[in-house]
């Protein structure tokens, strides 16, 4: 018998609100903003995440990064000075070897040279990073060859003039033609490329360098170490307008290899106090992805809570718009409230129908927010370039507390309903 | 006549022993309302309760109806004492033994006829669907059978008292209560809901009927008259026959 006066009362409800169709669908456009913003800001904040977690997790939680850094102004005034315009700053041959054998759990360390370079084939010429760096480079990082092969252990020893190149630099400099086996021209020399990587996503790039800034990185070239050093030399010079400005940097980027978490853990402050001694200018940075994993969690922690208060506000003020609009009903039906309770409806039947047209309201515009918030992080994937994820538990959050507001905020009209004198309702006009 | 064999059993339906009811508006503003009534009414009788305002009459109603409790004194409802109920008991007794008519017919706006029949059945728990038959004869019967799903605003007010006749009877209650029923009424109208009245009372359905109106008494097998929170007269029918024939003589 309950539920069957429960879907009677429900019907009832239902039929209540559709009497005022533009005043319920306002009061519920409130509920339906905070439950669509609840999942749409907690969805975009995960895709975010997400994103930047997978990027540092593709980096490897086993890899340790030391880049070069430009020493600051200051200190670079003090220390090389003397040098006149010539700068020396950054990680050297010698810093990977140590690092190789010193610290304890090393399995690889792989050194890299990037210097920005236009490469050319016939007319095309594109700006790339032409990278020196070892074979193993692509069991590092985890880079795809799609065609051909990497480089290989003889192409160092030699000293090859051999590239591979990017799938995305391929389709900029061989529009038309196959890659592999033609030369490309990079500053005065030719290279024959003879393999084709994957590029990887912008995001993987944008911190494969240790760097959470935005860097063009998919037009890449990778060279042999041994190449790179004799043709470019360790001194690199950098024309501008009216001056040029010459560097010396022998490595720009060291990935370490360690043997699992653990050993990351301990090797971090030990690489830091091995390259204090030889590095005095704080002209290196030790980037730990395990540690920006961390990070990141800890941030997407804070960003879900700081969306989620600013999108629970916003249900809060849908709630509080209900309990007006039905403090406003519950005045105008004071009449057919002092009828039904003549006719024998008690206080808690009252109570009852009010509370179901507001749980009504907002679990309608629970649905409908659902719906919304479901549809705006894939609107706004598809328009930027922002990953968005729709957890499942941000829907069953958003739509529970969309439920609880109209308990919450429908009690108190429908306990006010339910208190009337129904001689005084009766006589209400 | 057809009153002394509804009356026969001589069952007292109401019993109302020293009922008063105070109202403190202030620290020295007592209003007795009611100052002790003591009443009996049979089972099947129709009796008109009459007074100006002011007399108690309202606060008799709202008692009789079971809306406010009595401050002192008991109301024998069917043989039950519910002047001390609570509100819960109270709404119970008013769904199950109460009919009411009201003189704004008090139907819900935003229900047709037929659900408005079926409110007082939903509050007892009922299955709307297995009474509907019944609902509809009780249409019928008060002669809407054709406008089940009309709503309150597309009925005149004659229809709309009658359908409010019709859901007072749904929970086949102890009495109807009507108060004031043809007051918003035009003659003609009021006196076809009042011959629906007598009707019902001569099918044995005890009627109690609140009015100020002398014609509308008139229809009443007995009329108490109240003022100053007492019953100051109680007359059966035909003593009030006599009384009146008496005042026309003298004038």
């Amino acid at each position: 018998m309950i539920p069957y006066q429960f879907i009677v009362t429900v019907k009832l409800g239902l039929k209540s609100l559709m009497l005022h169709k533009l005043r319920s669908s306002l009061t519920m456009l409130g509920i339906i903003f905070g439950v669509c913003s609840v999942i749409a800001m907690l969805a975009i904040g995960e895709g975010a995440s997400y994103e930047a977690q997978e990027a540092i997790k593709k980096l490897g939680s086993n890899n340790i990064l030391i880049r070069s850094v430009k020493p600051p102004e200051q200190a670079r005034q003090q220390s090389s000075g003397s040098r006149g315009m010539q700068l020396k700053y950054g990680l050297t041959y010698a810093d990977g070897a140590r690092l190789q054998s010193t610290i304890p759990g090393v399995v690889r360390v792989l050194p890299m040279r990037i210097i920005r370079e236009n490469v050319r084939f016939e007319r095309n010429e594109v700006p790339c990073q032409v990278i020196g760096t070892y074979p193993y480079y692509s069991d590092v990082t985890g880079a795809a060859v799609v065609r051909g092969r990497f480089l290989a252990h003889l192409d160092e020893a030699r000293q090859e003039n051999v590239c591979v190149i990017t799938t995305g630099l391929a389709r900029r400099l061989f529009p038309y033609q196959d890659p592999l086996d033609h030369s490309v021209k990079i500053d005065a020399f030719y290279y024959r490329v003879i393999g084709i990587v994957q590029e990887r996503s912008q995001a993987e790039q944008r911190t494969q360098s240790g760097k959470m800034e935005g860097q063009p990185l998919d037009n890449n070239v990778y060279i042999p170490l041994s190449t790179s050093r004799t043709r470019f030399g360790d001194i690199l010079i950098r024309r501008t307008a009216g001056s040029f400005e010459a560097e010396e940097v022998q490595l720009h980027q060291v990935t370490v290899q360690m043997r699992d978490v653990a050993a990351v853990e301990t090797a971090d402050p030990q690489i830091k106090t091995l390259l204090d001694r030889f590095h005095e200018d704080n002209d290196y940075e030790v980037v730990v992805p395990l540690q920006l994993l961390r990070q990141a969690e800890q941030t997407k922690r804070i960003f879900n809570i700081v969306l989620g208060s600013i999108a629970a506000i916003s249900l809060l003020v849908g709630g509080i718009g209900i309990m007006n609009i039905m403090l406003a009903t519950v005045t105008e039906r004071t009449r057919e409230i002092g009828i039904r309770r003549a006719l024998g409806a008690r206080r808690a039947d009252i109570t009852r129908q009010f509370l179901v047209e507001t749980v009504v309201l907002s679990i309608g515009g629970g649905l409908i927010g659902v719906m919304v918030g479901v549809i705006v992080p894939f609107v706004v994937s598809e328009m930027t370039t922002m990953r968005t994820i729709v957890t499942p538990w941000s829907v069953l959050l958003a739509f529970s507390i969309s439920g609880a507001i109209g308990i919450i905020f429908g009690l108190y009209p429908a306990k006010a309903a339910a208190d009337l004198d129904p001689i005084e309702a009766l006589r209400h006009e | 006549m057809d009153d002394s064999a509804s009356t026969g059993n001589h069952r007292a339906i109401i019993h109302l022993e020293g009922l008063e009811k105070t109202y403190v508006l202030g620290e020295e503003n007592i209003v007795h309302a009611l100052a002790g009534v003591d009443l009996e009414i049979e089972e099947g009788s129709f009796i008109a309760i009459m007074g100006p305002s002011g007399s108690g009459k309202s606060t008799m109603l709202n008692i009789l109806g079971c809306l406010d409790r009595p401050t002192a004194g008991q109301y024998f409802l069917g043989g039950e004492d519910v002047s001390r109920m609570s509100d819960d008991a109270l709404s119970r007794v008013r769904g199950e033994r109460i009919g009411f008519i009201f003189q704004s017919y008090n139907l819900i706006a935003q229900l047709t006829v037929i659900e408005n029949i079926q409110v007082p059945l939903f509050y007892r728990g009922v299955d709307l669907k297995e009474a509907h038959d019944r609902c509809v004869e009780l249409a019928n019967l008060v002669g809407l059978g054709d406008r089940l799903d009309h709503r309150p605003m597309q009925l005149s007010g004659g229809q709309q008292q009658r359908v409010a006749v019709a859901r007072s009877l749904v929970n086949n209650p102890l009495m109807i209560l009507a108060d004031e029923p043809t007051g918003n009424l035009d003659s003609r109208t009021g006196a076809e809901v009042l011959d629906l009245i007598s009707r019902l009372n001569e099918s044995g359905k005890t009627v109690v009927l609140v009015t100020h109106d002398d014609k509308v008494a008139a229809r009443a097998h007995r009329v108490v008259r109240m003022k100053d929170g007492i019953v100051d007269q109680d007359v059966t029918q035909r003593e009030r026959v006599g009384q009146g024939a008496n005042r026309r003589n003298i004038v």
